[in-house]
């Protein structure tokens, strides 16, 4: 049975499955459900400054895209931070902390960029014994407007500036949440990494119109007729989040840093292929928000499983392993050659990779009277569409070409050697191969 | 009231209560979730089976998509395009056999989309908002009779009325809609649909119904092609296959067809006599609609005698496991062979390479109600030329005689559904359409 316990930058848990800081982490009562359910870490609702909390909306906080059967695919919320007070919230989280003294607790913190304000809430959070902070800068809805959140997770400066404090003033590991609301996910993360950050992780929520209200005319969710922008998150966000790991993971300046992956993780695959990427752990929210607690115990015994049947005795053996596998663009093999293949025994005959590839590709699948659909390997570029629109696993694989073999679309023969665009005739900066 | 077990045929075995419940819708409409669940299940798949499947070719991947995205109008417009009786073919096509069963998603889980009551959805909503969907054309001032308001009939008259022509149904029952009026079990056509539907489609306008009035009397084939422009006939099967066994006038013995018409214009259920003991000879869908329907009244045992084995019976399997699932027995391989007071003796059949032949042994079964359901037949040809025992028809439905077409039961091919006839209709009316005004 693998060892699913985690040490994220010294922060022991369990297993690697924390809850991200979202409505979910907002109060002890959820937070003792969700360590009950067998989550191996908490990252609390985020907390602000002392004094009066903030207030939120009293109409709809969510908006959500639904897939078929109303499969929620992606949620957007412009809930704020905490809006319980911070003595409550720091009460709970040191009783909480106390009676499971096993799981990873985190305080999440958003506080005005002056350096009082942290060091305030620092000496604060020390005393319920958390085992860490994460700082919020990504947020993208309301509290940014009032330069908190992503505005500060937007200027690298900032992001730097404030980490500085936070190590001068805390002893324990300081995590750096980062926002998806900017062009270059690098900059902050080195900006980070500069300021002494134990780890980054990633991604908060993405700027988000989720719908609009035909009726209404207004972006939904809907207060007394107007809508904002809000955050969305969700098994859509996934590979959006994914890349941006995997960025920070292969960038040089920042190689090796601890990540903690959140973005669309929902599975234990969808939670294997971020620590491959290169996450230490990872942290769940919106499908505990579908599902409720309970799934950590699908992505318990599945992580398990996967890792028993690969061999891997612990998480630390895989995390990372696929960073050396990104790469860029520039540097895939274009000797590769694959063809579609249609394995007519799983085949239903529905013909949607037919009307993909006809209508909307190479036209490279053959329809017979019969309804049977095969690949015209004279015109097949292997993109994988039909692959994708299958309704059937499997029904539909790339197989690739054997070296020597003739590629019957170009007429070529398929080479073993690499060869990328850099070198590539058609590249007027190709570099002459030696 | 009486009982179950009350002896002989005898109306009012079961109480207001249970035959209200017993009649009742045999597919009860889709609930708001459960339209999504079932339209979110459709793959829209390319060229699709179901589509090919279907005898009106209704584009069944758009309605569903259309349902899905919140337009059931939009969808039961599609669906009325091509077959202006989809709401009753919703309730009475043997989809098992046509769209469902050519689903992909039957193939792949063995669990079709349910596409015929996705259908009834669409068409129930559009029927239950708005008005008539359809205009018609600017007046082309030509005239075509109808002969038949069955399927087929309205199906024409409706396709030739919204194509500018002014239509004369004849129709020599009391009622329009045919076999979806007096033909099918109650619980496929609930609430009067079937003249709901009639009167809505007859909204479109341009068809003038003349009811009690029927080929022979006094109307000729030769009098229509005279007084109108084109005739259409579709006036199905009126006569009934005798059973060709002793006692086949027997007074426990019935037509099963007249058994339905009489139980779909009952006004009360509860007034139509059924026998204690029925068997039912014949192995079609009428065979199944009266065996249940006698099985819903109150009968204690009902059997369908069918002559040949179940791979040969005309009624679908489904139609099958619901008789069966309602207590019927069906039995396979016996063909009647003596009515007697009380009982019918059935002789075994076996094939013997060269056809169907009794064996010798035979086996007595109560019965106080007898239904004959071995197939209707034509009762006039109109002087028209016969084939197959059904008015001859090439192409559209072009009998031999130059402006006379003919669709439904009556005409040669076809499966004798309610969809293949409303497909005939329109196909007829397109072809009509074209001779009478070209493509223009």
């Amino acid at each position: 049975m693998a060892d699913l316990t985690t040490d994220f930058v010294g922060i022991k848990s369990p297993n690697p499955f924390w809850l991200a800081s979202a409505p979910p982490t907002d109060k002890e009562y959820n937070v003792r459900r969700a360590f009950d359910a067998g989550w191996g870490g908490v990252v609390w609702k985020t907390l602000g400054a002392e004094g009066p909390p903030v207030v939120n909306v009293n109409g709809p906080r969510y908006g959500v895209i639904h897939g078929a059967d109303r499969r929620v695919l992606g949620i957007n919320n412009i809930e704020l931070i905490t809006d319980r007070p911070l003595e409550v919230n720091l009460e709970e989280m040191a009783r909480v902390k106390a009676d499971y003294p096993d799981r990873a607790l985190i305080a999440s913190i958003m506080v005005p960029c002056e350096e009082q304000a942290w060091r305030d809430i620092l000496s604060r959070v020390q005393e319920t014994n958390a085992d860490g902070i994460e700082l919020n800068f990504g947020c993208p809805h309301g509290m940014a407007e009032r330069g908190m959140g992503s505005a500060v997770g937007q200027v690298p400066e900032y992001i730097e500036m404030v980490v500085r404090w936070c190590k001068a003033y805390y002893d324990r590991p300081v995590i750096v949440k980062l926002t998806p609301n900017i062009t270059d996910i690098r900059k902050p993360a080195q900006a980070a990494k500069n300021g002494g950050a134990d780890a980054v992780s990633l991604i908060n929520t993405i700027n988000s119109i989720t719908s609009v209200d035909l009726d209404m005319m207004a972006p939904q969710p809907t207060i007394d007729g107007k809508g904002t922008h809000g955050g969305y998150c969700g098994p859509a966000v996934k590979p959006i989040a994914m890349n941006m790991v995997a960025e920070i993971a292969r960038d040089p300046a920042t190689y090796g840093m601890p990540i903690s992956g959140i973005g669309g993780i929902g599975t234990w695959r969808d939670a294997a292929e971020f620590m491959a990427l290169g996450c230490g752990n990872v942290q769940v929210c919106t499908a505990a928000m579908t599902y409720g607690f309970k799934i950590v115990a699908e992505m318990k015994s599945g992580l398990s499983q996967w890792m028993d049947e690969k061999g891997y005795a612990s998480t630390a053996d895989f995390v990372g392993m696929a960073v050396p596998n990104v790469t860029d663009w520039q540097y895939l093999n274009l000797n590769y050659v694959a063809k579609a293949q249609i394995d007519q025994d799983k085949c239903i005959s529905c013909g949607r990779c037919y009307a993909a590839c006809e209508d909307t590709s190479h036209q490279a699948i053959a329809m017979s009277p019969d309804r049977t659909f095969s690949v015209i390997d004279e015109e097949c570029v292997a993109c994988n569409l039909c692959v994708d629109v299958c309704p059937v696993d499997d029904c539909i694989t790339m197989i690739a070409m054997t070296p020597g073999s003739i590629d019957p679309r170009t007429g070529k023969e398929v080479l073993k050697e690499y060869a990328n665009w850099t070198t590539h005739p058609n590249n007027p900066g190709a570099v002459a191969a030696e | 009231m009486t009982s179950v077990t009350a002896p002989g045929i005898t109306a009012g075995r079961l109480s207001a209560d249970a035959l209200a419940e017993a009649f009742g819708d045999l597919h009860a409409p889709l609930d708001p979730h459960e339209v999504r669940v079932a339209a979110d299940r459709c793959y829209f798949c390319y060229d699709a089976p179901c589509v090919t499947a279907c005898p009106t070719d209704i584009d069944i991947p758009l309605f569903i998509r259309q349902i899905a995205t919140g337009t059931p109008e939009a969808a039961a417009r599609t669906i009325f395009e091509q077959n202006i009786l989809g709401g009753m073919c919703a309730r009475v096509c043997p989809t098992e056999d046509l769209c469902e069963g050519a689903c992909v998603r039957e193939l792949a889980e063995g669990k079709p989309v349910e596409i015929g009551r996705l259908q009834r959805h669409a068409t129930d909503t559009l029927m239950a908002r708005q008005g008539h969907p359809f205009t018609r054309a600017p007046a082309t001032g030509k005239r075509i009779a109808v002969v038949g308001a069955g399927p087929a009939g309205l199906s024409c008259a409706h396709r030739l009325a919204m194509l500018g022509h002014d239509v004369t149904i004849h129709e020599a029952r009391p009622k329009p809609g045919g076999l979806n009026e007096y033909g099918i079990a109650a619980y496929k056509s609930t609430d009067d649909f079937a003249a709901r539907e009639a009167a809505w489609l007859m909204q479109i306008g341009g068809i003038a119904i003349q009811t009690g009035s029927a080929l022979g009397d006094g109307l000729t084939v030769d009098g229509l092609v005279a007084d109108f422009d084109a005739v259409f006939l579709a006036v199905g099967l009126g006569g009934v296959n005798a059973l060709g066994a002793a006692g086949d006038d027997h007074a426990s013995v019935n037509d099963a067809v007249n058994f339905i018409a009489d139980l779909r214009q009952a006004g009360d259920l509860a007034d139509i006599a059924v026998g204690r003991h029925v068997v039912v000879i014949g192995g079609g869908m009428t065979a199944v609609d009266a065996a249940v329907q006698s099985k819903l009244l109150g009968a204690e045992s009902v059997t369908i005698a069918y002559r040949r084995d179940r791979d040969r019976m005309g009624a679908s399997r489904y139609e099958q496991d619901l008789a069966a699932s309602h207590g019927v027995r069906i039995m396979f391989n016996v063909q009647p062979h003596a009515i007697h007071d009380g009982e019918i003796e059935l002789e075994y059949t076996a094939d013997t390479g060269t056809g169907l032949s009794g064996t010798g042994e035979t086996i007595r079964l109560s019965a106080d109600q007898v239904f004959r359901a071995i197939g209707q037949t034509l009762t006039t040809d109109g002087g028209l030329t016969i084939a197959d025992r059904k008015i001859a028809v090439t192409g559209a439905g072009r009998t031999t005689r130059t402006g006379v077409w003919a669709g439904g039961d009556c005409a040669q091919g076809g499966d004798d559904l309610t969809v293949t006839a409303v497909a005939q209709g329109r196909d007829a009316a397109m072809d009509i359409h074209a001779a009478l005004v070209g493509d223009a």
